[in-house]
């Protein structure tokens, strides 16, 4: 059988083409192949035996980090680096030795430096970060007996300000493996943020780095640059923070573990945010040691913890602002409900106490929350119950974290029943009911939720995403991004209640018996309400002085404030273990007010 | 269905092809990943035992009349389109880009297999719908569908060279079944047209990445440092190459991806213009072979298959070699039968069993 005849005609003219294309392309490759195999062979045999062709990466700066006024709080300088090229090296011995002398290091820990890598030989090891101006020119004028020996420039982070917001800012460090898994665009030995607005605007803080293809001569020296590539700088990012406002907050707490942030309650930006004990981001810009490393994360006083939103604590009577509002709104109180204080509840057999011992008398709204009168609320709660209660709060922005664009917060607690059966066991009881009307129970909060809660109060209702950046501006000062306010939910509550809650907020500082009357400012109206958050519960019966307490089982003093008139700052002070009403957070504020004040008048 | 005599219609030629390169490619591998940590199996082992379920897999393929597959190709066309769905959904969740699907020890990428699925169902719709004068455009717009649906699958991948792949197995094929000249010019020009329209629609950032792709001289730290380091290891090799075992430039790692898409400089290296003359020619045996003796045949279906699976081989040789050689973008390619890499392997050895099989019966009728 003649197979030809038989193939398909049809297709007979196009397949002429398709196999004159197949020719024609492989007769193109082997051109190629000719030109550099052939051809250029020798020259890209010499290239390639000596390894020539390098590339060297030219790391790019960072943004800056400012305040709202363009302070700059974090910038980038040039670190020299000593690097070494394997490689390159003639006598390992001989430059180790000479190497240690200029470096202050000694010659085995830079030998073993050099032995110990995992990279290939032509990629240069980092011997000495950072070194110093007498060590570079040292090394510069030696360059001719240091073969294989290299200075790499590279940005790091410095603080022209030195420690201010730290937890704020943040820090940055190597890349590490999990990191460079999740992130594209990075290398081995990258910079990345790690930690506060670092790591969240690593975006834009970020440059492009740039780099160039060199060729090198025996010695590792450059002889010719073949392809450059600028590095671009990153973005600068403006902060709410005032380096003012925050530097004083910093001062006020001290050595006190606690937290005070400030915000402007019609725009939600944070206007200072101090969380005390705090770090060195600068320990991490030049690279932590494990050992220091270790030293910080195992500090009992917990100093990498940004407590303003890591911290979880009872509100204590800060809450009673949620009590109040929650009791008027569903009307089981109106302001002239009158309530017996007698210093102590009775639920069944068991007692609840006021904090004053001897009892309130008969109180009504105003004084129930000036004076911050336990049993008052102990009815309030006992009126409205667990579930609605907690529905409140929620509402009220607890329980949930605010948004705020800063890593790891916390969304605090709000019990329910279902909660309790689920997690700790057990049914829910009355008495957790009225405990948590006055902010203890199962209740946590982080100081930066109650911030917000009572920015809300001062604006007129609105919860507000608390704005930790201002915008980013590029190289050339044009905005790229910017943080209007953000409602992120509207307070439960009609304008009428607001309006009652408010005045008697204020009576908290204007009264002469009321429990912020130490927040008082000459021709000022401060609203305010203190708190006392439990670290141990009293048994019954049981009153201690805060002085005759270990200092670890005192109670943490809260104070929220405003400023009534205009509201144009909110703050809330957390003193850890600074005992009962405030007496140690009221201060605090006051003096927060006091320097806000002055420097608004310092800029008009 | 199972011809007895089958075993007598292997077609040697093919088959000593085949051989040759499979030979070739793993006496590469071992000496281009000889000092590369691997964890357990050697490189080359691995590609033997790829090899080996390839051969299995192609033979199976093989001993069936592919008349019987026409039934079969749209249902295949759809299983391979759901598990390619599933790599990229599975992708989107987890994160990253996502081209695999775990089969037990294996890693396998379906997307691999959809070149196969492709070409199954382009040959049915044009070997059932026959037009003697050539095909307009209209007739075209179901083929285009059945392309560029799991085109744009695996471009979201992200594989840019596999998609690019499928396109042209598209186009190959539209060429050889014969498009109307008219319809081909305006074809043409609508693609002209549209690609600027395209490009304003794209992102800054992406746009910045074809060009890249386009000029790899524009990311002269990426891409670029390669094909330096690519074509200075192939042009170090010389005429007869410095030697089995003796190339340094990837050893050193100075050669990214040296075992998988870039192969073909290892081979340069060592063995010389003699060398990749060699593969070159041994290649082109290959796709000539399926230009006359595959696509030679009485049946539509089985000429369109053979070409098909030759339009696949033939791409992916033009792309990775001419990318190698620094005439072409950087685009992530295996080279058939020599990069390491299971899937490739696989579907390579199905698509030359599926040759044979055309091949074979090409008597029937």
């Amino acid at each position: 059988m003649d197979i030809r005849r038989r193939e398909p005609e049809e297709f007979r003219p196009r397949h002429r083409y398709f196999v004159s294309a197949v020719v024609i392309v492989f007769l193109i490759f082997v051109g190629r192949l000719l030109y550099l195999q052939v051809i250029k062979g020798q020259e890209l045999r010499f290239l390639s035996e000596n390894n020539r062709i390098r590339l060297i990466k030219n790391p790019a700066a960072r943004g800056m980090i400012m305040d709202r006024k363009g302070r700059v709080l974090v910038d980038s300088r040039p670190a020299f680096n000593c690097m070494v090229t394997p490689e390159d090296v003639g006598d390992l011995k001989d430059l180790t030795q000479k190497l240690s002398r200029f470096l202050h290091l000694s010659p085995d820990e830079i030998a073993s430096i050099i032995e110990q890598r995992d990279t290939p030989p032509f990629q240069p090891v980092l011997i000495k970060r950072d070194i110093s101006w007498e060590e570079l020119s040292s090394l510069k004028t030696h360059r001719l007996d240091l073969p294989g020996v290299e200075i790499q420039i590279e940005p790091v982070r410095t603080y022209p300000y030195g420690i201010v917001a730290a937890h704020v800012v943040g820090y940055g460090g190597e890349i590490n493996k999990e990191e460079l898994q999740e992130k594209k665009g990075y290398q081995m030995g990258d910079w990345v943020g790690k930690y506060g607005v670092e790591l969240m605007w690593e975006k834009h803080l970020r440059g492009m780095d740039g780099g160039r293809q060199v060729e090198v001569d025996a010695a590792g020296k450059e002889v010719r640059v073949l392809k450059e590539v600028q590095p671009a700088c990153g973005r600068n990012l403006y902060l709410t923070i005032d380096l003012d406002l925050q530097r004083f907050a910093e001062e006020l707490l001290g050595k006190r573990s606690g937290a005070i942030i400030a915000m402007d309650p019609l725009t939600g930006e944070i206007l200072a945010f101090c969380s005390s004990p705090s770090f060195q981001p600068a320990v991490f810009a030049e690279g932590i040691s494990a050992q220091e490393w270790e030293r910080l994360v195992s500090d009992p006083l917990h100093p990498l913890q940004n407590r303003g939103i890591q911290g979880m604590y009872p509100p204590g009577s800060v809450f009673k602002i949620v009590t109040a509002a929650a009791g008027l709104e569903e009307g089981v109180i109106n302001l002239d409900t009158p309530f017996n204080c007698t210093g102590i509840y009775y639920l069944g057999q068991r007692g609840y106490q006021c904090w004053r011992a001897g009892g309130h008398g008969v109180t009504k709204f105003y004084r129930g929350v000036v004076e911050s009168c336990d049993i008052y609320f102990y009815n309030v709660g006992a009126r409205l119950g667990v579930e609605t209660l907690g529905r409140y709060a929620e509402d009220c922005g607890l329980g949930r974290p605010t948004g705020i664009d800063l890593p790891g917060e916390k969304p605090g607690l709000v019990p329910t029943e279902a909660w309790k059966r689920d997690r700790v066991g057990g049914r829910w009881y009355a008495g957790e009911t009225i405990s948590m009307a006055i902010g203890q129970s199962y209740l946590l909060v982080t100081p930066l939720q109650l911030l917000n809660l009572m920015s809300a109060v001062a604006n007129g209702g609105a919860l507000l995403k608390p704005q930790i950046a201002q915008r980013v501006e590029d190289l050339d000062n044009k905005v790229v991004e910017e943080y209007p306010p953000e409602e992120i939910g509207k307070l439960p509550i009609s304008a009428k209640t607001l309006e009652e809650l408010r005045a008697a907020l204020v009576g908290v500082t204007k009264e002469d018996a009321g429990t912020g009357r130490g927040a008082r400012l000459e021709g000022m109206e401060i609203a305010g309400k203190t708190g006392t958050a439990q670290v141990v519960r009293l048994k019954g019966g049981e009153r201690q002085r805060a002085e005759d307490m270990p200092y670890k089982l005192r109670d943490h003093a809260w104070f929220v404030a405003y400023i009534a008139a205009h509201t144009p700052l909110a703050v809330v002070v957390l003193v850890e273990h600074g005992g009962h009403g405030g007496a140690a957070a009221v201060p605090l504020a006051r003096e927060m007010i006091r320097k806000y004040l002055s420097l608004r008048r310092g800029e008009q | 269905m199972i011809d007895r005599r089958l075993k007598g219609q292997l077609d040697d030629r093919l088959v000593i092809l085949t051989g040759a390169l499979m030979v070739i490619g793993i006496a590469n591998l071992f000496s281009a990943t000889i000092n590369m940590p691997g964890e357990g199996i050697p490189f080359y082992l691995r590609q033997l035992l790829w090899f080996g379920i390839g051969i299995l897999l192609g033979l199976s393929v093989f001993v069936i009349d592919y008349r019987y597959y026409e039934e079969f190709a749209y249902p295949f066309y759809l299983v391979v389109l759901v598990a390619v769905l599933c790599v990229l959904i599975y992708g989107l969740i987890v994160g990253g880009g996502q081209r695999w699907i775990k089969m037990g020890f294996f890693y396998f990428q379906p997307s691999e297999l959809m070149k196969i699925a492709l070409i199954l169902a382009l040959a049915r719709y044009f070997a059932r719908h026959e037009r003697k004068d050539g095909y307009r455009l209209r007739d075209l717009v179901i083929p285009a569908i059945i392309t560029m649906v799991p085109t744009l699958l695996i471009v979201k991948q992200p594989d840019l060279g596999t998609a690019m792949v499928m396109v042209f197995i598209f186009f190959s094929i539209v060429l050889f079944v014969r498009i109307r000249f008219r319809s081909f010019l305006i074809l043409c020009t609508a693609i002209f047209l549209a690609t600027p329209i395209f490009w304003f629609i794209l992102k800054g950032y992406q746009r910045t990445r074809i060009l890249t792709l386009l000029n790899p001289y524009m990311d002269p730290l990426g891409a670029g440092y390669h094909i330096i380091q690519s074509k200075i290891a192939l042009g170090s090799g010389g005429i007869w190459g410095k030697g089995f075992l003796q190339g340094s430039q990837y050893k050193l790692h100075f050669l990214p991806e040296h075992h998988t898409d870039f192969i073909f400089a290892v081979l340069g290296e060592e063995w010389g213009f003699i060398g990749c003359g060699a593969v070159l020619a041994l290649y082109a045996a290959l796709i000539l072979w399926g230009l006359t003796r595959g696509v030679m045949t009485q049946d539509r279906y089985g000429s369109i298959i053979a070409l098909g699976v030759t339009a696949m081989i033939f791409w992916h040789v033009v792309i990775n070699v001419g990318m190698v050689l620094g005439m072409m973008p950087v685009v992530g390619l295996p080279l058939p039968l020599l990069s390491y890499g299971g899937s490739s392997a696989v579907v390579t050895l199905i698509g030359i069993g599926l040759l044979l099989n055309v091949r074979a019966r090409r008597y029937v009728f």
